[in-house]
C-alpha cells in the first residue's frame, strides 16, 4: 500500500468559462504517464457543441469590440500563465507520444513565444491589412477589417500544442470567438490549455474547448449556422470535401491548409498576418467629402 | 423598341402641390451597333460551335424580341475551355507583371473606344437604361481593367511579406444585372494576377461578354487566356463541379451560390461568392433630408432594383416618416419608367419574365400580410417587354416577407425606428449582410453605426457608390472575398 493516495484531476470540458462534463455522460481513455496511469477525458457530444456555440455567440460582441490593447495583454497572460506550468504542459505533452522531454519542452516554450507573437498583432492587424482606398470622385473610402465572428478550430494531432496554440491565437488575436477541438490522439495538451485560459482573463466563453471524436462532433460544426468559420488543416480528402459541402448551407468559411509537423515552427511564417486574413471580414466605408 | 409613351402624370390630380414628371420628347440613342445572327463559345482564342449543337436565344426584355442565337456549352464544350485555360497557364504566368499589365491596359482604352457601341448593346440585351449603361456600367468596366492593369508588376508590394503566387485556371460564373462590368471586375483581377479565366456570362445578358472578346481578339491576348462559355444554369454547373479548376468565384443568388458551393466542394479548391442582399438603408432625423431621398431613390429603384446591395429595407427615424413618405412619393412620380434606350429613362426593363413575376407575387405576397402598397399609377406601361413601375410599401412588419426576402426588384419595403439600437438590431436582423447605408449628420454617429452595422459595405451619407479601387463583397450568409482594390486581388493570388 502506497503512503498516500494521488487525488487525480477530473479532466473536464471548458465551456463558456466552466469546466463541465460531457452531455454524453461517456469518456475514453487517454495514457497519461504523469501517474503512471490512464485518465478519461469527456468524449463530448452534439449537445455540448452546441453549447459551446452559444457561449462563443454571447462573447462574441464584447471580445470584438474591446480594444487590441487589451486583447493583447489577454493573449500575453495566456503566454504567461502557460510559462508557469511549462513542466505540467511538457508531462501532458508525453501522453501517448515518443517525444523526448527536452523536444517536449520546446514545443512548450514554442508555444508560449507564439502566443506572445500573437499578442502583439491585436493592436496592428487592421494598420496592415486595412487601409485607404483611392477612389476618384469626393469620398473617403476607407477598409477596415473585422472579426468573422465562432470560429471552430480543428487541430491536428502533431504538434499537440504547438498547432493548437497557433491555429487558436490567429483568429483570438483578431476578436473572434473560438471553439477548439482537442486533437483526437492527442487532446491532453489542448484541455490543459483550458485551464490556463481559465486563469488568463480571457472572457467566458471567448475560447471553448471539446475533447472527443472528430466523427461525433465535425459535422454539426459544419451545419451549425452560428458558426462563421472552421479552421482545420491537414483533413483526409473525403473528410475536407464533406465539410465543405455541409458548410455550403450556411455559406460558412472554411479555411483549410496543409501543414506539415516541422512547418509549426517556422515563428515568422505561422505569425504573419495572413495566419489571421482568413478570419477577418473587410468592411469598407464610402463618406462624401464636402462642404 | 417600343413607343415611347408620354408620362400622363400631370393629368392625375397630385396630392403634393407641384406636378411630377414633365412631358418629354423621345430622345432614343441611335448609335447603330451590329448584332450577328449568333455567336459560338470564345474558346482557345476563337469563336466555334459548340459540341452540344445546342443555342438559345437571348431577348431584348424591353420588346421580348430575340437578338441573336447563342451558344449553349455543355459538359464537354467546358472540358474544352478548362484545357484551354490550362494551356495558356503556364505562358502567361511567367510573362511577367510588366507585359500582362500592358494587355490590360489595352483592353481598358479598347473598351473605352467603343463605350457607346457596347453601352447600346448592353441596354438592349440587359434592359437598363442606357445613362445608366453608358455613365456606370461601360466607364467603370473599363476602370476595372486600367486599375488592375497597374497592380500587375506591383503584387510583391500588396501582400506585407509575402510573396503572391498565381492559383491557376479559374472558373468564373456572373450575373446578369450588371453583365460588362462583372465580367471586368472578375477577369481583370485574375489575368493582372497571372491566372487564366473561363467565364460564363448569364443567359439573359451573353452579348456584351462576347463583344468583350472580340476586344481581347482585338488586343491580341494570346489565346486560352480567357475563354467564355455561354449557357443556362446547367452550364454553370459543369463549370463548377469541373475538377479542372484551381478556384471558382460566383456572383449571383445566395440560393444558387450554396449549389455553387456544394458542387465546388472538391479538395483544396479556393471559392469566392459573391451573393445576394437585404440591405438597410436607415434615416436619422437629422440627415440632409434632400440627399437622402435621392439616396433612397439610387438606393432602390437604379437598374431596376436589380443590384444585389439594393437599399431594399428602409427604416426612417419615426419622426420624420409622414415627411420621407411624402418627399418620395413626390420623387417616385417624376422617375420614367420606359424604353431603355431614351436618354430620359430612369427606371428600364425587368430583364427576364421569370424575375417579373417573381417580382410581382412579392408585392401581391407584401399586401395580403398587411402592408400598403404606394406606386406611380399615372404612367403607361409600353407594351411587349417586360416592366414593372417602381414602388415601395408602408406599414411592413419585420416578419414579413417583403422584408426578409431579397426581391431583386423595385420594391422598398419601408419601417421606422425609435432609438439608434432599435435600428441596428433590425438591420442587422437577417441573414444576409452585403451593404447598409446610414443617412445622419452626427460625426460619431456615423462612425459607431458603420462599426456595428453587419455588412460588407457601408454607405455612409451615400448610397450604391462603386470604384475599382474599392473592396465590394459581403460578410454573413451574402459571401466571403472582395472584389476591387488591395483586397481583390487577394482573391486570385496564393501567399
Amino acid at each position: 500500500m502506497p503512503q498516500r493516495i494521488d487525488v487525480a484531476k477530473t479532466w473536464k470540458l471548458y465551456i463558456g468559462g466552466k469546466f463541465v462534463r460531457s452531455e454524453s455522460g461517456q469518456s475514453f481513455p487517454v495514457e497519461h504517464r504523469r501517474h503512471g496511469t490512464t485518465v478519461h477525458l469527456c468524449r463530448a457530444s452534439r449537445k455540448d457543441l452546441r453549447d459551446s456555440v452559444e457561449a462563443a455567440t454571447s462573447a462574441r460582441s464584447g471580445w470584438a469590440s474591446a480594444s487590441g490593447y487589451l486583447r493583447g495583454q489577454i493573449l500575453y497572460r495566456m503566454a504567461e500563465m502557460l510559462e508557469c506550468r511549462r513542466t505540467e504542459m511538457g508531462e501532458a505533452l508525453g501522453a501517448g507520444s515518443n517525444q523526448t522531454p527536452k523536444q517536449r519542452l520546446e514545443e512548450v516554450d514554442a508555444s508560449i513565444d507564439r502566443l506572445v507573437g500573437f499578442a502583439g498583432w491585436s493592436d496592428k492587424i487592421e494598420q496592415i491589412l486595412g487601409g485607404q482606398n483611392p477612389v476618384p470622385g469626393p469620398y473617403y473610402n476607407i477598409t477596415v477589417p473585422e472579426p468573422t465572428g465562432v470560429v471552430g478550430i480543428v487541430p491536428p494531432d502533431k504538434p499537440a500544442l504547438l498547432a493548437a496554440v497557433s491555429m487558436l491565437a490567429a483568429p483570438l488575436c483578431a476578436g473572434n470567438t473560438t471553439i477548439l477541438l482537442a486533437p483526437e490522439q492527442h487532446p491532453l495538451p489542448t484541455t490543459l490549455l483550458g485551464e490556463i485560459i481559465a486563469t488568463s482573463d480571457v472572457p467566458a466563453g471567448v475560447v471553448n474547448i471539446l475533447t472527443g471524436t472528430r466523427d461525433d462532433l465535425l459535422g454539426h460544426m459544419a451545419d451549425h449556422r452560428a458558426v462563421n468559420a472552421i479552421s482545420a488543416v491537414n483533413l483526409a480528402e473525403e473528410t475536407l470535401t464533406d465539410l465543405r459541402k455541409r458548410a455550403a448551407e450556411s455559406i460558412k468559411r472554411i479555411h483549410h491548409e496543409r501543414v506539415t509537423a516541422p512547418a509549426w515552427k517556422k515563428h515568422e511564417d505561422r505569425c504573419s498576418p495572413w495566419k489571421v486574413e482568413p478570419f477577418l471580414e473587410m468592411k469598407t466605408l464610402w463618406h462624401p467629402s464636402a462642404c | 423598341m417600343p413607343d415611347r409613351i408620354p408620362d400622363s402624370t400631370t393629368k392625375v390630380p397630385v396630392n403634393i402641390g407641384t406636378t411630377s414628371a414633365w412631358e418629354y420628347a423621345p430622345a432614343p440613342e441611335r448609335t447603330p451597333v451590329e448584332i450577328e445572327e449568333r455567336y459560338g463559345l470564345y474558346i482557345d482564342g476563337e469563336f466555334r460551335s459548340p459540341r452540344s449543337r445546342r443555342w438559345f436565344e437571348t431577348m431584348n426584355p424591353a420588346t421580348g424580341k430575340p437578338l441573336a442565337r447563342v451558344a449553349s456549352a455543355n459538359d464537354k464544350d467546358v472540358d474544352d475551355a478548362v484545357s484551354a485555360a490550362r494551356k495558356a497557364l503556364p505562358s502567361w504566368s511567367r510573362l511577367g507583371g510588366q507585359e500582362r499589365a500592358k494587355y490590360l491596359f489595352r483592353i481598358a482604352r479598347r473598351i473605352q473606344e467603343r463605350a457607346r457601341e457596347l453601352s447600346v448593346l448592353e441596354t438592349m440585351d440587359g434592359g437598363k437604361p442606357i445613362k445608366e449603361s453608358r455613365d456606370i456600367d461601360i466607364p467603370l468596366a473599363a476602370r476595372h481593367f486600367f486599375y488592375h492593369a497597374g497592380w500587375a508588376d506591383k503584387l510583391q508590394w500588396a501582400f506585407a511579406g509575402a510573396v503572391p503566387k498565381p492559383i491557376g485556371v479559374c472558373g468564373q460564373i456572373i450575373p446578369w444585372n450588371f453583365p460588362l462590368l462583372m465580367a471586368a471586375w472578375k477577369i481583370a483581377p485574375a489575368l493582372a494576377c497571372g491566372n487564366t479565366c473561363v467565364l460564363k456570362p448569364a443567359e439573359t445578358t451573353p452579348l456584351t461578354a462576347l463583344r468583350l472578346a472580340e476586344i481581347f481578339e482585338e488586343v491580341d491576348l494570346p489565346p486560352g487566356v480567357v475563354n467564355i462559355v455561354t449557357g443556362a444554369g446547367r452550364t454553370g454547373q459543369h463549370l463548377a463541379a469541373h475538377p479542372g479548376f484551381d478556384k471558382l468565384a460566383f456572383t449571383g443568388s445566395t440560393e444558387v451560390g450554396r449549389k455553387i458551393a456544394e458542387a465546388a466542394a472538391v479538395g483544396d479548391r479556393r471559392l469566392t461568392l459573391e451573393l445576394g442582399g437585404k440591405s438597410p438603408h436607415i434615416i436619422f432625423a437629422d440627415a440632409a433630408l434632400d440627399q437622402a431621398i435621392e439616396g433612397i431613390v439610387h438606393g432602390i429603384w437604379f437598374n431596376q432594383g436589380h443590384v444585389c446591395c439594393a437599399g431594399s429595407r428602409l427604416f426612417v427615424e419615426e419622426s420624420i416618416q409622414e415627411e420621407v413618405i411624402r418627399r418620395l412619393e413626390h420623387r417616385m412620380r417624376t422617375l420614367r419608367v420606359g424604353d431603355p434606350l431614351d436618354k430620359n429613362t430612369d427606371v428600364g426593363a425587368i430583364n427576364n419574365p421569370e424575375q417579373l413575376a417573381k417580382i410581382a407575387s412579392y408585392v401581391e405576397t407584401g399586401q395580403s400580410e398587411g402592408a400598403t402598397l404606394h406606386e406611380v399609377n399615372n404612367q403607361k406601361l409600353p407594351s411587349g417587354g417586360h416592366w414593372f413601375r417602381p414602388c415601395f410599401l408602408t406599414g411592413v412588419q419585420p416578419s414579413h416577407v417583403i422584408a426578409r426576402d431579397e426581391i431583386f426588384g423595385p420594391v422598398l419595403a419601408v419601417m421606422t425606428f425609435r432609438t439608434p439600437e432599435e435600428a441596428l438590431k433590425r438591420a442587422n436582423n437577417t441573414p444576409y449582410g452585403l451593404a447598409a447605408g446610414v443617412w445622419t449628420d452626427k460625426g460619431a454617429r456615423i462612425f459607431e453605426m458603420a462599426r456595428r452595422l453587419e455588412a460588407g459595405v457601408i454607405w455612409c451619407n451615400t448610397y450604391n457608390q462603386f470604384d475599382a479601387a474599392s473592396p465590394f463583397g459581403g460578410i454573413k450568409e451574402s459571401g466571403f472575398g472582395r472584389e476591387g482594390g488591395r483586397h481583390g486581388l487577394r482573391a486570385y493570388v496564393q501567399l
